[in-house]
């Protein structure tokens, strides 16, 4: 019994769709969790009626709804509803695709860098163009906080930009590396609870109850974190986006 | 470094390769460069979808049902406070009459009460006034009745006293004497 805790990020083509220039484009497995995730969000949030009284499925949907709407009031005011369909798109992608990733067996989307480095700069391109569209140059007043004094600005100034050019960077990998940690210490752990037993017999089931408590636990963490990872992402977005509405924070 | 998918689908028994940095198959897929562009492609295709989904259908329906419900809501909390208004209001006309059928009540009671308090002094009035001619003409009869008594006393004694007179002595008095002796004794 060999544990293998990488395996479960590979990328299986299921079928070849084209070419562009000398790469191959395939249907993956990563692109059918992709659809599932879109086939969720939208049975959950079309086929759950409209009642005045909501059922189970509308009250997951309403609940979403306002969930985000209301973190997007809370950060970034009134303004910030424009940016409502982004915002909302990026968190139930990002949400579902981690909990439906942590179902054994199945592929974690967000734990491809190259996924949430595309997304982060999804954001990170909207905030510049609609910050500048919007504000003009005065949108580069937040690479400029007032208050600080002259000769210290220049070095305020090259932090703050330097700060927001790895804005994308912190952005995509703190979702990618939770994912990825999350998955690989969970199949870490399992892998003990069968490796145990194969090695040890008898001795080595009772003694994988340890790792198998350890596995159930780190299972809730990771429900967890895959919820919690798709808000940090969401309320980040909001965050970057505030400063493309207001800048002169 | 652009292989085919298929060498990314290598079992892992060439895990080692991984550790030469290269983006070999078995090598850490993550990092795994070929298989970027299809990942790409694959999250624009169906995250565009999702953002059109999204923005055309779910969120309008959905933010639509809440408005829904909240507008309802708001109607009915609107209707609630307007008969609410209603029963305030009705039941202020209601006190109104109330203390105004009241204060009638009371005003109807004094004006009859100071009726009837006029009415029964005027009674008494003509009563007394009834009585004290009563009293006068009784007093008058009293005295004109005392009157006589005393002149038929002074009679009645002249009588006795001139009989009297004769019984003792045997002689006739003279009436004139014997009257003016009554009169003296009287008044003595």
């Amino acid at each position: 019994m060999k544990i293998d805790p990488i395996h479960q990020f590979n990328i299986e083509p299921l079928f070849t769709l084209g070419h562009i220039g000398n790469h191959t484009i395939a249907f993956t497995n990563s692109s059918l969790y992709m659809l599932v995730a879109v086939a969720i969000i939208s049975i959950l949030m079309l086929a759950s009626g409209t009642q005045l009284v909501p059922g189970r499925l509308q009250s997951v949907a309403e609940i979403s709804y306002e969930f985000i709407a209301a973190t997007i009031r809370g950060n970034a005011g009134a303004e910030g509803m424009k940016f409502f369909p982004l915002i909302f798109s990026l968190f139930m992608f990002i949400c579902v695709s981690n909990l439906v990733g942590i179902i054994p067996y199945t592929f974690t989307i967000s734990s491809h860098l190259i996924v949430t480095v595309a997304l982060a700069l999804v954001v990170f391109f909207t905030v510049l163009f609609y910050g500048v569209a919007k504000n003009g140059l005065k949108f580069f007043k937040i690479f400029v906080p007032h208050g600080v004094p002259g000769y210290i600005l220049p070095l305020v100034m090259f932090i703050e930009i330097l700060s927001f050019f790895l804005r994308p960077v912190s952005h995509s990998i703190r979702l990618f590396a939770n994912m990825l940690a999350g998955h690989i210490a969970l199949k870490v752990f399992a892998g003990f609870v069968a490796m145990l037993g194969f090695s040890l017999g008898a001795v080595g089931w009772v003694g994988g109850v340890l790792p198998l408590a350890l596995t159930v636990a780190l299972y809730a963490l990771e429900i967890l974190v895959a919820f919690l990872q798709a808000y940090v992402f969401a309320i980040l977005t909001v965050i970057y986006l505030n400063d493309a509405i207001h800048p002169g924070h | 470094m652009a292989e085919s998918h298929g060498g990314a689908k290598a079992p892992a028994t060439d895990a080692h390769t991984e550790a030469d940095g290269g983006h070999h198959s078995g090598g850490f897929p993550p990092f795994e460069s070929s298989t970027f562009a299809s990942q790409l492609v694959s999250l624009a295709i169906f995250f565009v979808l999702l953002y059109v989904i999204v923005a055309k259908l779910a969120l309008p329906k959905v933010g639509g049902a809440i408005e829904a419900r909240q507008n309802k809501i708001e109607g009915d909390l609107a209707e609630a406070q307007t008969l609410k208004d209603q029963s305030e209001a009705a039941l202020k006309a209601y006190e109104g009459e109330l203390a105004s059928a009241r204060s009638r009540a009371q005003a109807i009671g004094n004006e009859s009460r100071d009726k009837a308090n006029a009415q029964a002094e005027a009674e008494r009035k003509t009563l007394e006034e009834q009585l004290a001619a009563k009293l006068a003409e009784a007093e008058k009869t009293i005295a004109s009745t005392r009157a006589t008594a005393m002149s038929n006393v002074r009679g009645i004694a002249a009588d006795a006293a001139g009989t009297i007179v004769q019984q003792l002595t045997g002689v006739i008095p003279d009436a004139a004497s014997v009257n003016a002796a009554v009169d003296a004794s009287l008044k003595g």
